[in-house]
């Protein structure tokens, strides 16, 4: 019991574990993990209030079906899941702007929301684009060694690295 | 087992009972915090990298020996180098820029960080309908395309074993992973 009120467990540990959940949702669910899909459905099912004729002629929501399904479980799982693990160890903290942005970019709110936002529209869009994010690519799809993942995987970084870059500096 | 896959119910709750765990994982391993991740696109603190070598390693080894049995199928994402290139560094780009990824966000969200549900989330929602919309239109310039890598494993095109192969390359990420640690990162 000791071992989870820990607050951080070596990094070789956690991702062993994650591999091999990884294996277990293959075995008993038939998929493999991964998030952004979850994101693209949550999109449609909101356009769907308003424009439902919109969604249903959408050649991408008829591939992605905006619905709640596995891997949208999967997500609040996650938020769950943390929630429970920042509980245990009691690093649960109501963060609003993270501390080495405040210390080194910016202490207004305004600018770190707007920033976030626009992270996220890139990063989503790219994601839908190659077709995956850090876990469904760098992760699921690099242990079933797929060459398209593994591209997409050091594209990740390499974008990372630039924009992490031109913000905190070379 | 066909019966367990059917229930649509039961898979729901185990997809969450999955993400529970999932983010139970990373909040322990560090990275649902803004640092961690922009340390290491900083290239100062490895966390993430050490953490998703070690689940590839790890499930590549699992899926290995158990794929010879016939009792997985494997699923190879489709799309092309292009779209993988592309795509990629859009994410790379939004990543930096946000600080978290599409699942890291969603522990950042459980651990308390208002930027991620506020800013993150909503951002990728956006981005994610923003491509819906525009599906139809990428496809018509290629910039959405398939090519022959598309929904293709190395693991597919195996002669003999698979451990033959993934072992040595196994053996090299660790390799890395421990040049990595001495060289004190």
């Amino acid at each position: 019991m000791d071992y989870l009120r820990e607050v951080t467990w070596s990094p070789y540990v956690v991702g062993v574990l994650i591999g091999v959940l990884n294996f277990l949702t293959l075995i008993i669910s038939k998929k493999f993990l991964g998030a952004s899909t979850s994101y693209v459905k949550t999109s449609g099912m909101i356009k769907k209030i308003y424009n439902k004729k919109d969604v249903e002629e959408n050649e991408y929501y008829k591939i992605k079906t905006p619905k709640v399904d596995w891997g949208w479980m999967l997500v609040i799982g996650i938020v769950v899941g943390s929630f429970i693990s920042s509980n245990l160890s009691g690093s649960f903290e109501f963060i609003v702007i993270p501390k080495l942005w405040t210390d080194l970019v910016s202490a207004s709110l305004f600018t770190r929301i707007l920033v976030a936002i626009f992270g996220g529209m890139v990063m989503g869009f790219g994601a839908r684009l190659a077709g995956g994010c850090t876990s469904g690519h760098g992760i699921s799809g690099a242990s079933q060694l797929s060459i398209i993942s593994w591209v997409a995987a050091i594209c990740f970084f390499i974008g990372g690295i630039l924009s992490a870059g031109i913000i905190f500096g070379f | 087992m066909n019966k367990l896959y059917a229930n649509k119910k039961l898979q729901l709750f185990m997809g969450f009972l999955f993400g529970i765990i999932f983010g139970f994982l990373l909040q322990k391993g560090g990275v649902t915090r803004y640092e961690v991740i922009i340390n290491q696109l900083r290239l100062i603190d490895f966390t993430v990298l050490k953490i998703m070598l070690a689940a590839v390693i790890t499930t590549m080894l699992l899926i290995s020996i158990v794929l010879p049995t016939g009792k997985i199928k494997l699923q190879p994402k489709g799309g092309s180098i292009k779209t993988s290139i592309i795509g990629g560094l859009l994410f790379g780009i939004g990543f930096g820029t946000l600080g978290y990824c599409p699942g890291t966000v969603a522990g950042a969200v459980g651990s308390g960080n208002i930027d991620g549900l506020i800013g993150g989330v909503v951002g990728i929602i956006l981005g994610s309908g923003l491509f819906a919309s525009l599906y139809k239109k990428l496809k018509d310039v290629k910039i959405v395309t398939k090519d022959k890598f598309s929904e293709r494993s190395f693991f597919n095109e195996m002669k003999y074993h698979p451990l033959i192969y993934t072992i040595p390359f196994s053996f090299v990420l660790v390799l890395f992973l421990y040049y990595l640690e001495s060289i004190g990162l």
